[in-house]
């Protein structure tokens, strides 16, 4: 064929014309608040294994009959990218219809007051099952997140696990202060024993010692007064909390490379006997309770609260509690097919989770479940004797001050910032 | 086709298409970016207009002034490794193994191919101390040495960084400078050599003037592509301990999508595309002048 100007010009006009109707189309899609849902899509911090299993199991047992006509999705992300990832979701209008609330609960609530997240109340009281969720939980999650924002998928006490066996064979007690800790970690070290695990690649581990070191000096409203600004973190009784931190970390008690340290590792380090404590919720009792994870046996696995500071104005009966990482639901997908599945997730999830996973939720139980093991029983007992409860560090941080604290909470124990530093640093971005 | 082509009627037509495609997915992207930077606010609470505040706070963050630091220093050290390694790799492909480079260049050219989060994932473990000591630590300590937390400290850490970007690139200049070599004339060398040089006068005299636009090329590459260095900071430390290894381009990440600070993203973004810009040009201009004009000193 003769290539001729007129032929090259219709040529190209036509391209042009396909190339803007593609633009065009390219620009269109994807867009627009979706208001229906194929699936109960779901999406996950990757860290939380049980959720998925738990509502696999519904998917297949109890809500069988919402699985049939909307089948179960599950998506997961690690936990260090979800508040990224809620971000553009939420600016594309491409939310799932249950997403783990951000790590920081200010993202939970800048997304509720947007109108991205339903309201429980509302939600469940229409279904009339709102009685269906333990009061002590969704007063945590009020206070968190400014309102009923989030279901309490897990409802978790936090404290220091610890080896007996390894305590038995040094000769130490349960330690009730801070400073018997310490000497019990002088002695261990000693005996060529690690006394802590913690991981430094996701930092609350570490800062988790902190708010409790302050809510045991300071009292159970110390983080509050931050957050109100009637403290600052750079105030030198907050600063004490961190340098205890800190000087646990500069004896090398976290054991080598800590900032390196990844969730698995750290927990493993206790469950394989290698570390003698370890600070963590009650949410890993399904690594507990697992004897393939659990090397040293479940009966050699104590737990006792963060231990008093001397002269302190709290005491160790104030457990750190909180709700994980929740679930909530996108306020444009509350619909007949969306909440019929939510209401069969409340009224099994809390029994599904103690039986399946040995999972304490914040749901009431809609049946007896046998055979609780022991130290899922122990811990039940701790919740029910709990009277007041405190929060973790960052709970009512920005999430740029969460960001901050939990990726210089490694440095502070290796040295290489000091305790002073490190809370200036998350108090400028509070 | 001259007559074509000087129809200014046709030319349009034909870039047209390019052009419009270059435009929606580029330069509107950027335009946006750049009006970000006089708001605040994100994609969930809204925006608002805050005329310069972004460049006043821009001009008063400790941390942005100290991921720009960091920024530079990586692009310095990285775009001289890289770069150097690869010259002296195409030297050897071209001078020292001639025709049987072709298996050695496939090799060190092979890390390029590699995800980088593989090569992260590799060279945490070849630095690791905890849980079990990695291949380095284990070699220092079969030397006598103490092992060391690689990524315990930001000094080390961006040292892990620097070897690791080396040499995951290194394989890519060493064959983009090689091209760059194989088109020197055989008679241009062959007769330098008769004049009496070898060694490092030829490359001196000889090959590094007449490789010179490809060697720029390969500055320019890389000192962009080092600037914007994200991935494989991102994927081996995450920017820490701390900041410490935090270059630009972590901080708009953050802040754009952490904290939901697109304006202030924005700023820092303009902020290295400015300067992408700056040391672009001054590349360029440096490369001017012609070498082989220089006398033999």
């Amino acid at each position: 064929m003769r290539l001729t100007r007129k032929t090259l010009t219709r040529g190209a006009m036509a391209t042009v014309a396909g190339a803007s109707a593609f633009a065009l189309m390219a620009c269109s899609g994807g867009g627009g608040g979706a208001a229906s849902a194929d699936s109960l899509s779901v999406l996950v911090n990757v860290e939380n294994a049980e959720i998925p299993a738990v509502l696999e199991t519904l998917a297949a047992g109890a809500c069988s009959e919402q699985a049939e006509g909307m089948p179960l999705e599950v998506d997961t992300t690690p936990q260090t990218n979800l508040d990224q990832q809620l971000q553009l979701q939420a600016g594309q209008a491409a939310l799932p219809v249950l997403f783990s609330a951000g790590n920081a609960p200010s993202l939970t609530a800048e997304l509720a007051e947007a109108g991205h997240i339903a309201d429980f109340d509302k939600v469940l009281g229409d279904l009339g099952i709102a009685d269906q969720i333990e009061p002590a939980a969704v007063s945590t999650i009020e206070s968190l997140y400014g309102g009923f924002r989030a279901l309490p998928f897990e409802y978790n006490v936090e404290g220091i696990w610890y080896n007996k066996q390894l305590f038995a064979e040094n000769g130490i007690d349960e330690p009730q202060t801070f400073d018997d800790m310490v000497t019990a970690a002088e002695t261990l070290n000693a005996a060529g024993v690690q006394p802590f695990s913690a991981s430094g690649e996701q930092g609350w581990p570490i800062t988790r010692l902190i708010s409790n070191y302050i809510f045991r000096d300071l009292g159970p409203d110390a983080m509050q007064k931050v957050a109100d600004g009637e403290a600052e973190l750079t105030d030198p009784e907050y600063v004490a909390a961190a340098q205890a931190i800190a000087d646990l970390g500069a004896e090398g008690w976290f054991g080598k490379g800590v900032g390196s340290i990844d969730m698995a590792t750290s927990e493993n380090q206790f469950l394989n006997g290698s570390a003698a404590m370890f600070y963590m919720g009650s949410w890993f009792l399904s690594g507990l309770n697992d004897p393939e994870m659990n090397q040293i046996g479940v009966e050699n696995v104590g737990f006792m609260p963060f231990p008093g500071v001397d002269g302190g104005a709290g005491d160790r009966s104030q457990l750190a509690a909180n709700v994980g990482l929740p679930l909530t639901m996108n306020a444009n997908l509350v619909n007949d097919d969306t909440t019929g599945w939510l209401e069969c997730i409340v009224s099994n999830y809390g029994s599904t989770a103690l039986e399946q996973e040995n999972r304490v939720s914040g749901f009431a139980l809609n049946e007896e479940v046998a055979d609780v093991p022991e130290l899922t029983s122990m811990v039940q007992e701790q919740v029910a004797a709990t009277e007041t409860t405190v929060l973790w560090f960052e709970a009512l941080f920005s999430a740029e001050a969460t960001t901050t604290s939990q990726r210089n909470a490694a440095p502070l124990v290796t040295g290489s910032i000091s305790a002073e530093e490190f809370m200036e640093l998350v108090q400028a971005d509070m | 086709m001259k007559n074509i082509l000087g129809d200014r009627r046709a030319a349009f037509v034909l870039l047209a298409p390019a052009l419009l495609v270059y435009s929606v997915i580029m330069l509107v992207p950027v335009v946006v970016s750049l009006g970000y930077t006089v708001f605040e606010g994100n994609a969930i609470s809204g925006f608002e207009f805050v005329g310069v505040d972004n460049f006043v706070r821009l001009i008063g963050d400790t941390r942005a002034h100290e991921a720009l630091l960091f920024t530079l220093k990586y692009a310095l050290v990285v775009t001289v490794g890289q770069v150097v390694v690869g010259y002296l790799l195409s030297l050897l492909y071209v001078f020292g193994l001639k025709r049987a480079s072709g298996v050695v260049r496939t090799l060190v050219f092979f890390p390029i191919v590699m995800p980088t989060v593989a090569v992260a994932l590799l060279f945490q473990q070849l630095f690791s101390i905890a849980p079990t000591e990695g291949v380095v630590n284990s070699m220092l300590a079969g030397f006598g040495g103490v092992p060391v937390d690689w990524f315990g400290d930001g000094g080390s850490a961006f040292v892990v960084i620097a070897i690791m970007d080396i040499w995951r690139s290194m394989g890519f200049y060493g064959v983009l400078l090689y091209a760059g070599l194989v088109d020197i004339p055989e008679d241009v060398l062959e007769s330098a050599r008769i004049d009496g040089a070898s060694g490092w006068k030829l490359v001196r005299h000889i090959v590094v003037p007449l490789s010179l636009p490809v060697l720029i090329s390969s500055i320019i590459f890389s000192i962009n592509g080092t600037l914007k260095v994200f991935d494989s900071v991102m994927a081996l430390t995450s920017g820490g301990p701390g900041t410490s290894t935090s270059p630009l381009t972590i901080s708009v990440f953050d802040h754009a999508f952490t904290y939901g600070e697109y304006g202030y993203g924005s700023t820092l973004a303009m902020l290295l595309t400015i300067i992408c810009l700056i040391v672009t040009i001054f590349v360029f201009r440096g490369s001017q002048r012609d070498l082989t004009k220089d006398g033999p000193r």
